[in-house]
């Protein structure tokens, strides 16, 4: 393996820093069940996230997945917002 | 802090911010119960203010906007050309970020730089490193030879000692960018002769205009730059967008560098970057305008565009065009081509929203009219 190539498999994996992009998770199919049920919705219902989102690259995600996003708000302090993964 | 252990169990029930305000404002030496009765308070007041389901929050936003808004108009010139940039502010800006405009009027990098450089250190060499440098502006003049059917461009030594660029980089640049005419250094000038044969004057005339716009060094799309002091450390603010090639410069701060283009944000940060810059760039407008509009509302319509993964505009092309309702689409703006195509398609409309309800004369599901009756009837035997 080449020195670059070794740099662009590790950079994958590390989430992209930046003061914009909040902290996202993926959530296990426990908590997805659970919050489905909580808030009586189905994955449609989520809003949406992009499965190439430079964002979420480093969780390696699949379609269907839910991505648990954990943002600094201004007037809550911390907010958590939850996107599902489609493809297009 | 004492009560720990108590915050944690709130945190759950009530926002990060509220927990730390009572941090802030309870005595040092309260008693475990009555902070518990403090906290409950608390959360019964915030579970009051949140909106209730069913309100019409998006026409609550639409109006808080909309207001301040019509006020905008009328001052929209007087604050444009801020900060020695020509910056677009006011109405303008906000049309141009609601409507989600691909192309900007004024695209504007903020690039942060690392610890020495931020300081002060060596900031004309950054600011040379990110200009984007033509080969117009190296060189003092062009001379057409046409006896020789040949041109002489005239470097100018004080601007490539200015951008740190030797006569041979440029001779290589131009080797490459233009195949059909050979170049040569010819002590302090370049002779450009055609690769073969003599070419005619007509050619000789276009590359003349071709030459001046060959880009030689910097960052491309970069063509203005300024260097400000913000809060003890050095900014610098840049006219043109290329978010790519300065994240590869290493004075370059990463992680706070920052451009009006939504869209360039999107693409290298994704969608909740994307969602914080539109919320910030819209209250950077109102703000600027002296004008008073609560965050939340512009959080709404920030999330609204970022709702289907991409930035859509608030238009017929963007979230207009989401919508399921054939009607609603309708409603909006050229109803003759969504109703014929609905038509033609053999669409049906489910009624869910409010805009076809109150076409059809029908209750519409907004405050009370949202929840139906369920009624426990009598089991059979």
């Amino acid at each position: 393996m080449t020195e670059k190539q070794k740099n662009s498999k590790e950079s994958k994996k590390e989430p992209v820093e930046h003061v914009l992009v909040p902290k996202h998770e993926k959530i296990s199919e426990k908590e997805k069940k659970e919050l489905f049920e909580f808030h009586q919705i189905e994955m449609k219902d989520l809003p949406k996230i992009l499965i190439t989102d430079p964002g979420i690259k480093h969780l390696s995600p699949k379609e269907n997945d839910v991505i648990k996003i954990t943002r600094n708000s201004s007037t809550a302090g911390k907010a958590i917002f939850y996107r599902g993964v489609v493809s297009e | 802090m004492v009560h720990e252990k108590i915050f944690k169990e709130y945190e759950e029930k009530i926002p990060e911010s509220l927990i730390s305000e009572v941090k802030k404002h309870v005595p040092e030496k309260i008693t475990e119960a009555k902070l518990k009765k403090v906290l409950d308070e608390v959360e019964k007041e915030y579970r009051y203010s949140l909106a209730a389901p069913g309100e019409c929050v998006g026409v609550i936003s639409a109006e808080s906007i909309g207001e301040p808004g019509t006020q905008m108009t009328l001052n929209t010139f007087h604050f444009a050309g801020v900060s020695e940039m020509n910056v677009t502010t006011g109405l303008p800006r906000l049309i141009e970020i609601l409507d989600g405009r691909k192309t900007l009027s004024s695209e504007i990098m903020r690039i942060h730089l690392k610890k020495p450089y931020s300081g002060g250190k060596d900031l004309d060499k950054v600011v040379a490193r990110l200009k984007e440098i033509t080969l117009g502006d190296l060189i003092e003049e062009i001379d057409t030879d046409l006896v020789n059917s040949k041109l002489v461009l005239k470097l100018d030594k004080n601007q490539l000692k200015k951008y740190n660029v030797n006569s041979q980089k440029v001779i290589n640049v131009l080797n490459k960018s233009v195949k059909a005419f050979k170049f040569e250094l010819q002590g302090n000038s370049i002779e450009v002769l055609a690769a073969e044969g003599d070419a005619d004057i007509v050619q000789l005339y276009k590359l003349k205009e071709k030459l001046k716009d060959v880009y030689v060094h910097g960052v491309k799309g970069i063509k203005q730059v300024l260097v400000v002091k913000r809060e003890d450390e050095h900014v610098v603010l840049c006219a043109g967008s290329n978010l790519k090639d300065v994240m590869k410069l290493d004075f370059v701060d990463p992680t706070r560098t920052m451009t009006n283009d939504i869209f360039e944000i999107e693409k290298h940060y994704g969608i909740e970057a994307a969602r914080e810059l539109i919320v910030r760039e819209l209250m950077e407008v109102i703000d600027g305008q002296g004008l008073n509009v609560n965050v939340r509302h512009i959080m709404l319509v920030a999330d609204t565009m970022c709702m289907n993964g991409k930035v859509l505009g608030i238009n017929r092309y963007g979230i207009v065009k989401e919508k399921s309702s054939i009607l609603a689409r309708a409603s909006f703006e050229t109803p003759i081509k969504h109703l014929v195509s609905a038509g033609l398609m053999g669409e049906s409309d489910a009624l869910s929203s409010v805009i076809e309800n109150v076409m059809l004369n029908q209750p519409v599901p907004v405050g009370t009219g949202l929840p139906g009756l369920v009624i426990k009837t009598a089991k059979k035997k």
